[in-house]
């Protein structure tokens, strides 16, 4: 089983990249269960790094991780630290809502919320005091602009969101996304209910995102990590395996866990 | 053997022609004796006086859209934010008791309430706010009681029903818990709960006891001008009347006219309410 590595993935190197997340000794149970067991990895900054990993293996909680999306769950308990920026976003004094302005996220199925696609957008911006019309026209413009959906909708933005399609609809869900002008976007298996063709063109965008933001990928897909992602991190059982560059991870994996799943041994 | 499957297939569908039979039965009888009665001025007239042949209505039907609103308004007052509360907030294990509670409310028969209402809420009324204490107000209560449990599992079913999906995508936008639910959650529940509106009008016109108990039923119904005013419904008057109105009279006609105004507003709401239903569904 061979993959295609990007080219321009091939010419990266993880020290040309400064770091974003740090997570040091982070640690997550939901109850008794044991979800993250000493999670130390560095996310650099304007790349897609992937979490890859069979189902169960810790991957998506890791993700949210970085935007406490743990929090809403009610046994979830964590120690250890995650750092944006340098900062630790679990400590005290640290603002959740202010921290998930700075973090968009993208999920499993589209879920646009049951409005136009123009509300769906300015959601976000009118909770967070944006009041003005003119602003809040053009962010929903550049927002959808930044998804790669302006042109397909900028005649019917009165429309129903669920009246595109769902390949357009989790574009429309990424430009939501793009809507509170985050650093970071966290997508969490973002094409795994879309149809080839859709998924092509959320990986083209994935690739344009990076220019301007930090991009975290949870798949399960190994060849779209391959295509798309500069650095992979292989999870198995609430471990990282192995974490480094894509181009590493596939060709000359160090673990012989990593291996197996490649080859599709096991997973 | 093929013979004895088509005779109880046959049976069946006899058992099932019954409660068809019995819709169809009292719809009729409900046309046949009421219709003649019906007329504009049934509908208009401002007298309600059965010994001098003087059958208008009006003042029943504005104290049974004055009963009915005010109670629903309560109803809702309480019943949403309870509904919110529960599907949104509550622990488990206050979200059963809480539950349980509302449920036995449903098992209460209404002649209990309305029992409670005479003995206890109609004294209230009469000594801090004054009146007769039987009255509109406490009409509102009664009925807010009556429909408050059906009002709140509705509504709550229906902000349950809300993908978790638009939850977490709100949280993640940055929105508060109570930002997603003012602005995503109780929008996305809104048919629902404005079918639980049309169920909950259509339960407090069509019932009949608990308010008959409290509400006064002034012989000669006027137009009410305050909440403390007695009145009457169209359903008291009937339940008040029908035993001294003698068959064939024109007393018995209006008041069998009376049931098809009833018949025909509640069938209305319960069809507005299954199509709001429906249509969220979709």
């Amino acid at each position: 089983m061979s993959y295609q590595i990007n080219e321009e993935l091939l010419r990266f190197r993880p020290k040309m990249a400064q770091d974003k997340v740090i997570f040091n000794d982070f640690n997550l149970w939901y109850g008794e269960k044991h979800a993250l067991i000493d999670i130390n990895i560095a996310v650099k900054s304007n790349i897609v790094t992937a979490f890859m990993g069979p189902s169960g293996c810790g991957k998506s909680s890791l993700l949210r991780g970085i935007n406490r999306m743990n929090d809403i769950i009610p046994v979830a308990r964590s120690t250890g630290e995650v750092l944006i920026d340098g900062k630790n976003i679990m400590g005290s004094g640290i603002n959740v809502y202010d921290l998930r302005k700075r973090v968009g996220m993208v999920f499993q199925r589209p879920n646009p919320f049951p409005m136009s696609i123009y509300d769906n957008i300015a959601y976000a911006p009118l909770l967070h005091d944006v009041a003005e019309e003119e602003e809040l026209d053009k962010i929903v413009e550049n927002s959808l602009r930044g998804a790669a959906l302006w042109d397909e909708v900028k005649d019917r933005l009165d429309d129903s969101a669920f009246s595109l399609s769902g390949g357009q609809q989790q574009r429309l869900c990424i430009a939501r996304a793009l809507s509170i002008n985050p650093d970071i976007i966290l997508m969490d298996e973002p094409c795994s209910a879309l149809d080839p063709i859709a998924t092509i063109k959320i990986e083209a965008l994935m690739r344009e995102l990076k220019e301007k933001y930090t991009v975290v990928l949870v798949t399960h897909n190994l060849q779209q990590a391959a295509r798309v992602s500069e650095m992979t991190a292989f999870m198995y059982i609430g471990e990282i395996i192995e974490f480094g560059a894509t181009r590493d991870i596939f060709e000359n994996p160090r673990e012989e866990l990593t291996e197996k799943y490649i080859t599709g041994r096991f997973g | 053997m093929m013979k004895l499957e088509s005779l109880i297939e046959k049976a069946l569908f006899l058992s099932a022609s019954f409660s068809a039979l019995i819709v169809f039965l009292i719809t009729f009888f409900l046309i046949r004796e009421g219709v003649p009665a019906l007329s504009l001025n049934f509908l208009t007239g401002l007298e309600w006086r059965p010994g001098q042949e003087f059958f208008g209505t009006l003042p029943t039907i504005i104290g049974t859209l004055w009963v009915v609103i005010g109670a629903v308004f309560i109803a809702l007052l309480i019943g949403v934010p309870t509904a919110i509360y529960l599907s949104e907030f509550a622990p488990f294990w206050v979200r059963n008791i809480i539950k349980s509670s509302v449920e036995v409310i449903v098992g209460i028969p209404s002649v209990v309430i309305g029992f409670f209402g005479l003995m206890i809420l109609v004294p209230f009324i009469r000594n801090t706010i004054g009146g007769r204490g039987e009255s509109i107000l406490a009409g509102w209560i009664v009925l807010a009681i009556m429909i408050l449990p059906n009002l709140i599992s509705l509504t709550e079913d229906s902000l349950r029903a809300v993908p978790k999906s638009y939850r977490e995508a709100s949280l993640a936008l940055g929105a508060t818990q109570w930002q997603t639910i003012t602005k995503v959650i109780v929008p996305a529940a809104s048919s629902g709960i404005r079918a639980a509106i049309v169920l909950g009008v259509g339960r407090a016109i069509g019932e009949t006891m608990a308010v008959l108990m409290v509400i006064g039923n002034p012989e000669t119904p006027w137009i009410p001008t305050s909440i403390l005013d007695m009145t009457r419904t169209l359903t008291s008057t009937i339940a008040i009347e029908f035993s001294y109105a003698e068959w064939g009279s024109p007393h018995q006609h209006a008041l069998f006219a009376i049931g098809v105004v009833l018949f025909l507003l509640v069938t209305a709401l319960n069809f507005v309410a299954t199509f709001v239903i429906r249509r969220n569904k979709n």
